[in-house]
């Protein structure tokens, strides 16, 4: 039993074919939340090429996440940033068993058409690469492959599920090997689903008008967020994960799973962070697992962390509307 | 009292406890949902649900975390045990990436099946169609297959609950149900309630009974 609050009457993405003899549905809301509810309790990787992709699947990765630069490296390099290579793309989804996913730009209709048509799992619609529209998301209802979006707040993560969304992420400030921002951002979704809660509880549908409108998102999702008390899609955490306590801390904040950005290939220990991340995120609610995860990773060899306050691109920033 | 455990590793572990205790609810029935993450949970519940999720993933933990043996001792047993996608590969003596390949990964191997993992295709392939098991009554069940499996063969002991078109999509072999779509996403909560039938009938006769 999962939500499907928010759908939208007959959507595009709906395809109706025989399989054989079969009647089938694809891209339906089920289809593609459910899709997602099976990446739960689970960690999702950055990887840039095939090899990285498959030392993520040894190591226990949900899925990955095709870039075509990590997102230290984004920062670094500066310029604009755009969806990885078709090439490696395929190459990744032709050796890999788990799910493949890349991201696209925010915005960028045609980049995540042809990222669905090459056959990824999920489009990440990402802020860590460079916006094509600062105005619009994509409208996702028109794919039926599923997307995943970040978020800050209620408010972000609402439209964003309004649009289409089948997963959110907080945004967290990728590329940092900082959890600070990450935490934020989901004790900020945390703290205003119990205010949605509680006026859900009183029965007062005119103050849940009243934040409908506030979050600038449709009565429904607004409601449907109160009556369950978390958000209607899976919810992960993401920007600026680096250890495996880092996870640890992101699952007892109460997200569903973690992505994992530069913490494992920007540092030196990728293999051994990549299990031992795999574990604590399983294990988060075990103090004594989450050590051994942790003593399986040396600090000398975690990704070189950036400071929040100094960086001059912050990512978070892009696609609030 | 019934005490019914899921795999508490990945996958979507708590919407199989919704269903579970939906069931419990409207037939009256004590009991508690248990999370299991090791041996000690283990020992204590009458039956384990296997969750959809990524069969590398459940698989490696469950083997790197001494689990392998402890549960394939109690399921040689008799405990009954319901695997949802994921969950049924993990049950299955062999499986194979349709795409990939051979792929060596830790399962439980329990059950005299074949699978083909990821066999429609990629999420795009991903689909809901109604489904006939006759043994949950003649109305169609919802069934959602996601990046699913299909069972390519099956042994003597394994009785097919559903097929669509020709290939399986549910089967039973003893106390051990897979099937390779996701009753935990849908409303209906038939195939839980057999499952739940089939761990009331198990527990008289579950005292001690021993390998072959």
């Amino acid at each position: 039993m999962i939500s499907l609050a928010g759908t939208i009457p007959s959507p595009k993405c709906i395809v109706r074919e025989k399989l054989v003899e079969v009647e089938v549905v694809r891209g339906t809301t089920l289809v593609k939340r459910g899709f997602a509810h099976m990446l739960k309790h689970g960690v999702i990787m950055d990887v840039t090429n095939v090899e990285q992709a498959q030392i993520a699947e040894d190591a226990g990765a949900v899925a990955v996440m095709v870039l075509d630069k990590l997102p230290y490296d984004v920062r670094m390099a500066g310029g604009v940033a755009r969806a990885a290579s078709l090439r490696v793309i395929e190459e990744v989804l032709d050796n890999t068993t788990i799910p493949v996913m890349a991201k696209c730009r925010i915005g960028h209709t045609a980049e995540a058409k042809v990222l669905e048509t090459v056959g990824v799992d999920m489009i990440d619609e990402s802020e860590v690469l460079t916006p094509a529209d600062e105005e619009r998301h994509i409208w996702k209802w028109s794919f039926t492959t599923p997307f995943v979006n970040g978020a800050r707040d209620l408010g972000e993560a609402l439209r964003r599920i309004e649009e289409g969304a089948a997963m959110i992420r907080t945004k967290g400030e990728p590329g940092t090997g900082n959890v600070a921002e990450a935490i934020r951002h989901l004790r900020i979704v945390n703290g205003e689903i119990r205010i949605l809660r509680s006026i859900y509880e009183s029965g007062d549908e005119q103050e849940l008008v009243k934040a409908a409108r506030e979050l600038k998102v449709c009565y429904e999702l607004v409601a449907e967020t109160g009556r369950l008390g978390r958000l209607p899609v899976v919810n992960f955490a993401a920007g600026g994960i680096a250890t495996p306590a880092d996870a640890a801390l992101m699952m007892n904040l109460g997200c569903d799973g973690v992505f994992v950005g530069s913490g494992i290939f920007k540092s030196e220990d990728p293999a051994e962070r990549a299990r031992s991340i795999v574990t604590a995120v399983t294990y988060h609610d075990d103090p004594k697992t989450v050590a051994e995860a942790q003593r399986m990773v040396d600090e000398k060899k975690s990704m070189e962390g950036l400071d929040v306050h100094k960086l001059e691109l912050k990512m978070q920033m892009r696609g609030t509307a | 009292m019934l005490r019914v455990g899921i795999l508490g590793v990945q996958g979507d572990i708590e919407e199989h406890t919704l269903s579970i205790l939906k069931v419990m609810k409207s037939n009256g029935l004590k009991g508690e949902v248990l999370q299991v993450k090791s041996n000690g949970e283990l020992s204590s519940i009458d039956g384990l649900i296997i969750p959809g999720g990524e069969s590398t993933n459940i698989g490696g933990l469950i083997s790197s975390r001494g689990l392998l043996k402890p549960i394939r001792d109690r399921l040689y047993n008799g405990m009954p045990a319901l695997g949802t996608c994921a969950g049924l590969i993990v049950l299955a003596k062999k499986c194979y990436d349709r795409v990939v390949g051979d792929k060596s990964q830790p399962t439980l191997g329990v059950m005299d099946v074949v699978v083909e993992r990821n066999s429609y295709g990629r999420q795009k392939e991903s689909f809901e169609a109604d489904l006939d098991i006759p043994i949950l009554g003649a109305e169609k069940f919802r069934g959602v297959f996601i990046r699913a499996p299909t069972i390519v063969d099956i042994g003597s002991n394994v009785k097919v609950l559903s097929r669509l078109n020709d290939s399986i999509v549910a089967v039973q072999e003893g106390n051990i149900i897979g099937t390779t779509f996701h009753p935990e996403l849908v409303e209906d909560t038939r195939l839980h309630r057999y499952f739940l039938e089939i761990i009331e009938g198990n527990i008289p006769q579950s005292k001690p009974r021993f390998l072959p």
